[in-house]
């Protein structure tokens, strides 16, 4: 199975536009969403049938017990996270505790215990042989990166022997990123010709470079500024990077968005350049295949 | 007593990504004039490109991770069992350690009976602080290749950045994990950026819970309003949220803000719009703070 991961560095370029639309186009029997913060492919590639849920446990958090608890103050004093705040007891701030056990260790009095803590929720999609994974993050969660791990993970068991798999993934270039680039064969880069938009896309490629992945670039909105439209394509140029075309602003696909349609399901300007960047990231995705 | 609104700290943020937060963020502060703009987006920081600080220091911003001495190393695997992260591994007769796994708690050095460990610093990014007029703008920039950028935006938000009366401006990373969390944390008051698609308006439930999770008071700035049904503003009336403002959806805006440029130092009508919106904020704020107190 060939794995197709799109990205953009900068959030709003339109990641997954692109994805639904190269989900309809492909006919891809999976597809996974792995943008856990903010996740929105489920909005508009929605599967009829309810989702297999599963609690996703991140990392325990410390509970500290207030009837045993002697206020030696070394948990406090050792835990890096500034987790630990003296009030009439002692208390962990859950949004602050990463879980990495310091504060049970030193604890004299074994008066702090590891607890499981729900961090999100998985969910799981199939029918018609089709296998959709998503999952949302609690707020202010942590461990993002291996609720990402966890959506690939689930996607593929359910998965039997299919050429294609999409994935939709999140802005930035931290945890979450990392973890859905590991083990994909190609990135798409979703860039956007705006000044933050070419330096957003500058640092998503080195990120993906690091892990050696095969690269792809298209430009999203590529009329709202051709001077930098035409730096971004000199850009792939000079550093020779795939570029597979360059999609228009289209009102339509704002209204497509919002009526739950992909670009692809109406007639319209940017529905049609996505067919020609769907093409060619295909191209590069399965070159060499059948040599 | 109440928390003067000349010093207040104003976050950012959106959940979805690409909404207007660095938008928002930067002319609010261009229009206060005197005033702090903090970049928390340090994965993708954006707000200098616009400001084009001048005298820029330069701060590395470092965590500590563990090093082994293999001399003293006994291979009692105390270490790799402790860690939660899985950072270490004793594999073939050597303990190795996965410097971008570690989380740098320190529960290695701490338990290891030969003492085999120690800590040594290794940069995750760095730290510019600059001048553009009379914002003072502070960018956290995390190296590419690294999972965790909060070290930084903890670093940023050291509370004796601001001088006392003026105004913070936090321009948040998207989402609503941990990242964002941190960001708001010491907010006196959150600006929501809204946009009006099914997307923005999911997004924006999200944040919604999560500022209100954390009891900040918050607003909704609607941006890229177009004419007709707007969902963000629907929710916002449902939900009985301050709407604090609104921005066209305007290629004159895109083009000159696709070009790094700060609309509310190059156009007069955005200069208008975004001095007006700091009113409201600044309003919003007062209120808050002399209600809450």
């Amino acid at each position: 199975m060939k794995q197709l991961l799109i990205l953009s560095g900068k959030g709003g370029t339109g990641k997954t536009t692109i994805a639904s639309a190269f989900i309809k186009l492909s006919n891809a029997k999976a597809y996974a969403d792995c943008d856990v913060d903010a996740p929105n492919l489920h909005l508009i590639i929605g599967q009829r049938s309810e989702p297999k849920r599963t609690d996703y446990y991140g990392l325990p958090k410390a509970e500290v017990n207030p009837e045993r608890c002697m206020e030696c103050d070394q948990c406090r004093q050792n835990c890096r996270f500034d987790a630990i705040s003296v009030g009439k007891t002692y208390e962990v701030n859950p949004f602050a505790c990463e879980g990495c056990g310091v504060c049970e260790y030193v604890c004299p009095v074994d008066a702090i215990s590891l607890k499981p803590a729900i961090a999100g929720e998985l969910m799981l999609y199939t029918n018609k042989e089709k296998v959709f994974s998503t999952a949302q993050l609690k707020m202010g969660s942590g461990t993002s990166g291996m609720l990402v791990t966890e959506v690939k993970k689930q996607m593929k068991i359910a998965t039997s022997d299919t050429e294609l798999a999409i994935i939709d993934g999140s802005p930035g270039i931290g945890c979450p990123v990392i973890a859905s680039i590991s083990g994909v064969d190609m990135v798409l880069v979703v860039a956007e010709p705006s000044i933050s938009g070419i330096s957003d896309m500058e640092r998503i490629i080195k990120t993906a470079e690091k892990f050696g992945t095969k690269i792809a670039i298209c430009i999203n909105k590529f009329d709202t500024n051709y001077v930098n439209t035409e730096q971004i394509e000199l850009f792939c140029k000079n550093k020779g990077l795939t570029f597979v075309g360059k999609i228009p602003f289209d009102s339509d696909a704002v209204k497509a968005i919002n009526n739950g349609q992909t670009i692809v399901d109406i007639n319209c300007a940017s529905g049609l350049a996505v067919r020609e960047v769907y093409n060619k990231t295909m191209e590069g995705l399965f070159e060499g295949d059948n040599e | 007593m109440a928390r003067s609104a000349i010093n207040m700290k104003i976050a950012v943020l959106s959940g979805k990504g690409g909404t207007g937060k660095t938008l928002v963020s930067v002319n609010l502060a261009a229009v206060a004039q005197k005033s702090t703009y903090i970049d928390c987006d340090v994965e993708e920081p954006n707000g200098h490109l616009f400001f084009e600080p001048i005298d820029v220091q330069e701060e590395e911003v470092s965590v500590k991770i563990p090093q082994v001495d293999n001399e003293r190393c006994n291979g009692c695997r105390k270490c790799v069992d402790f860690c939660k992260f899985n950072a270490l591994a004793y594999i073939k007769d050597k303990l190795i350690i996965f410097e971008e796994i570690c989380h740098s708690c320190g529960g290695c050095i701490m338990l290891c009976p030969e003492k085999a460990l120690t800590e040594k610093e290794k940069s995750i990014g760095k730290i510019q602080r600059g001048i553009s007029n009379e914002v003072a703008v502070y960018t956290g920039i995390l190296n590419t290749g690294e999972a965790s950028g909060i070290p930084i935006i903890k670093e940023l938000l050291v509370d004796n950045r601001s001088q006392a009366d003026e105004q913070t401006f936090i321009d948040c990373p998207p989402g609503s994990a941990c990242i964002v969390m941190e960001s708001i944390k010491d907010a006196d008051y959150c600006v929501l950026v809204a946009e009006p698609t099914l997307f923005g308006v999911h997004n924006l439930n999200m944040v919604y819970e999560l500022v209100k999770l954390f009891n900040k008071p918050f607003g909704v700035v609607l941006n890229k309003c177009l004419e007709g049904e707007n969902q963000a503003e629907k929710f916002c009336l449902e939900k009985n949220i301050k709407i604090l403002g609104r921005l066209p959806f305007d290629s004159e805006l895109g083009m000159l803000n696709s070009n790094g440029e700060i609309v509310a130092r190059k156009s007069k009508k955005y200069c208008a719009i975004f001095s007006d919106l700091l009113e409201t904020v600044k309003k919003e704020v007062q209120y808050e703070t002399t209600t809450n107190s």
